[in-house]
C-alpha cells in the first residue's frame, strides 16, 4: 500500500533500495559490476551470469552512522545464494569485525541456495551464518530488512533470524521453506501456494510481527525502513547467557501454545486479538495498534 | 545462450571521465547492462551473453538504432540477457546511456 509520496521499497530493485535508504551519494559498493566477479559455475551451464552475482555490497552512511549494507537483487535467479553472491556477503561480515561499523544491514531478498551451485551455495550460507554471530558477538548490530517481492526464505531465513532484528513490511515474507516448496513435498491439501491470504498471513509480515519474529513493522514505503533501521541502531541487544535462555523458553512455550493450531488466524485469537479476521486489511499503523500488546 | 560481439566507429568522445553504470537485471524477459569507458582508439564495443540462440541479426539492427541515436566512442557496453524483447533492450541501452552521459540519476 503506497500512497503519493512514497516509494514502494517492494517495487524498487535492489540498487535502488540502496539508493533510497542511505544518505545521498554516501555508497560505495565493494566488487561492483565493472569488477565482473561473476559465477563461475553458471556459464558453465549456458545460463548468462550477473556483473555482480546478484547481491551489492558496499559502505555507507545512514543518518551520518558509518554502515557496512549489502542488498540481494531478487530479480536475478530469485535472490538465490551462489558462491560468489555468498562470499560477498561473508566478506561484507568479516569485513564489518575489523572496521567495526556503527551497524551491518542486510536488505535480504533470496529464495535461499542457488541450486545451481547447491554444494557451494550451502557452504556460503553456513559462513555467513557463523560470520553474523561473530559480528554479533563482536557487539555490532547486525539488521535485516525484509519487503522484496520474493521474501526471504531458506538458509537466509535462517541468517535473517541469527540476527538482531528484523524490520519487515506487510508484502515482505520470512521463512524455512517457501510456499511452493511445502505445496510441492507435502501436497496442495497442506498448503497451497496460490491462495496468496494464505501465504500471507502465514509467512508475511504481519504473522512474523504479531510472533516476535520480526522486530518492526513498517509501510512499504523506502523511508519507513530507512526510519526504522536507524532507531534500532543505537539499540544495544541484550546477548547474556539468562537473555538467551529465555529466549529459548519463549520459543518452546510458543510450540506448547499454538502448536496445535491449524491457521494463522487462530493464533491470532488465541493471543487475544480482537476481530483477527480484520488483521490483514489494516495499514502498518492501524495494525501495530491493533496488536499492541498482544505478541507472542 | 550465444555470445554476440558488435564494434562501431564514429562515435564521439567523452570529454571527463565517467563512472560506470549498470542498469537493469538478469531475469527472464529483461537484461541488465554495464557501460564503462574504456581505450578502444574511440570506438565502441557491445559484447552481449544472451541466452536465447540465433537472434544476431535482430541484436544487429537494435544495437544499430542505439549507436544512431548515442554515438559513444571509448565506451563498451556489456549485456547479460535473458530473453527481452527488443524494445525492453532498446529502452534498457537508453537508459544506460543517460545514466553515463548524465552522470547522476
Amino acid at each position: 500500500m503506497t500512497g503519493y509520496g512514497m516509494t514502494s521499497y517492494y517495487e524498487c530493485s535492489a540498487r535502488e533500495r540502496l539508493a533510497g535508504l542511505l544518505d545521498p551519494d554516501s555508497f560505495h559498493e565493494i566488487l561492483p559490476p565493472s569488477a565482473r566477479v561473476v559465477s563461475p559455475h553458471l556459464l558453465q551451464l549456458d545460463t548468462p551470469a550477473a556483473f555482480d552475482d546478484g547481491v551489492i555490497v558496499g559502505a555507507g552512511k545512514l543518518g551520518g552512522h558509518k554502515i557496512l549494507i549489502a542488498a540481494q537483487e531478487g530479480g536475478f535467479m530469485g535472490g538465490a545464494v551462489g558462491e560468489v553472491h555468498g562470499a560477498k556477503l561473508v566478506g561484507l561480515l568479516e569485513r564489518a569485525r575489523d572496521e567495526r561499523p556503527d551497524a551491518v544491514l542486510l536488505l535480504v531478498e533470496s529464495g535461499g541456495v542457488r541450486l545451481h551451485e547447491a554444494n557451494a551455495g550451502l557452504i556460503a550460507v553456513s559462513e555467513i551464518m557463523r560470520a553474523v554471530l561473530a559480528l554479533r558477538s563482536a557487539g555490532v548490530p547486525v539488521l535485516v530488512l525484509d519487503g522484496g517481492q520474493f521474501g526471504c526464505f531458506g538458509g537466509m531465513g535462517i541468517v535473517a533470524r541469527l540476527c538482531d532484528a528484523v524490520i519487515i513490511s506487510e508484502e515482505g515474507r520470512l521463512g524455512l521453506s517457501g510456499p511452493e516448496v511445502i505445496e510441492t513435498t507435502c501436497g496442495v491439501e497442506e498448503f497451497d501456494s496460490r491462495d496468496r491470504a494464505l501465504v500471507w498471513r502465514t509467512v508475511g509480515g504481519k504473522h512474523r510481527y504479531i510472533l516476535g519474529e520480526a522486530k518492526e513493522i513498517v509501510a512499504d514505503d523506502v523511508a519507513a525502513f530507512r526510519a526504522a533501521a536507524l532507531a534500532l541502531i543505537d539499540a544495544k541487544p541484550d546477548l547474556s547467557l539468562a537473555a538467551m535462555t529465555a529466549e529459548h523458553q519463549a520459543l518452546g512455550r510458543r510450540i506448547e501454545r499454538f502448536g496445535a493450531l491449524p491457521d494463522a488466524l487462530d493464533i491470532w485469537r488465541a493471543l487475544g486479538v480482537a476481530q483477527p479476521e480484520r488483521l490483514p486489511l489494516l495499514e502498518a499503523d492501524e495494525f501495530r495498534a491493533a496488536v499492541a500488546n498482544r505478541r507472542a | 545462450m550465444e555470445k554476440l560481439t558488435f564494434e562501431f566507429l564514429g562515435g564521439a568522445a567523452a570529454n571527463a571521465p565517467r563512472a560506470a553504470k549498470l542498469v537493469g537485471v538478469v531475469g527472464s524477459g529483461n537484461l541488465e547492462v554495464l557501460i564503462e569507458q574504456a581505450d578502444l582508439h574511440g570506438g565502441c564495443v557491445v559484447e552481449v551473453v544472451t541466452a536465447a540462440r540465433g537472434f544476431g541479426a535482430i541484436w544487429q539492427a537494435v544495437v544499430d538504432d542505439f549507436f544512431a541515436r548515442h554515438k559513444l566512442a571509448d565506451a563498451r557496453i556489456s549485456i547479460n540477457d535473458v530473453g527481452a524483447t527488443p524494445a525492453v533492450v532498446a529502452l534498457r541501452l537508453d537508459q544506460a546511456a543517460e545514466e553515463f552521459l548524465g552522470g547522476k540519476k
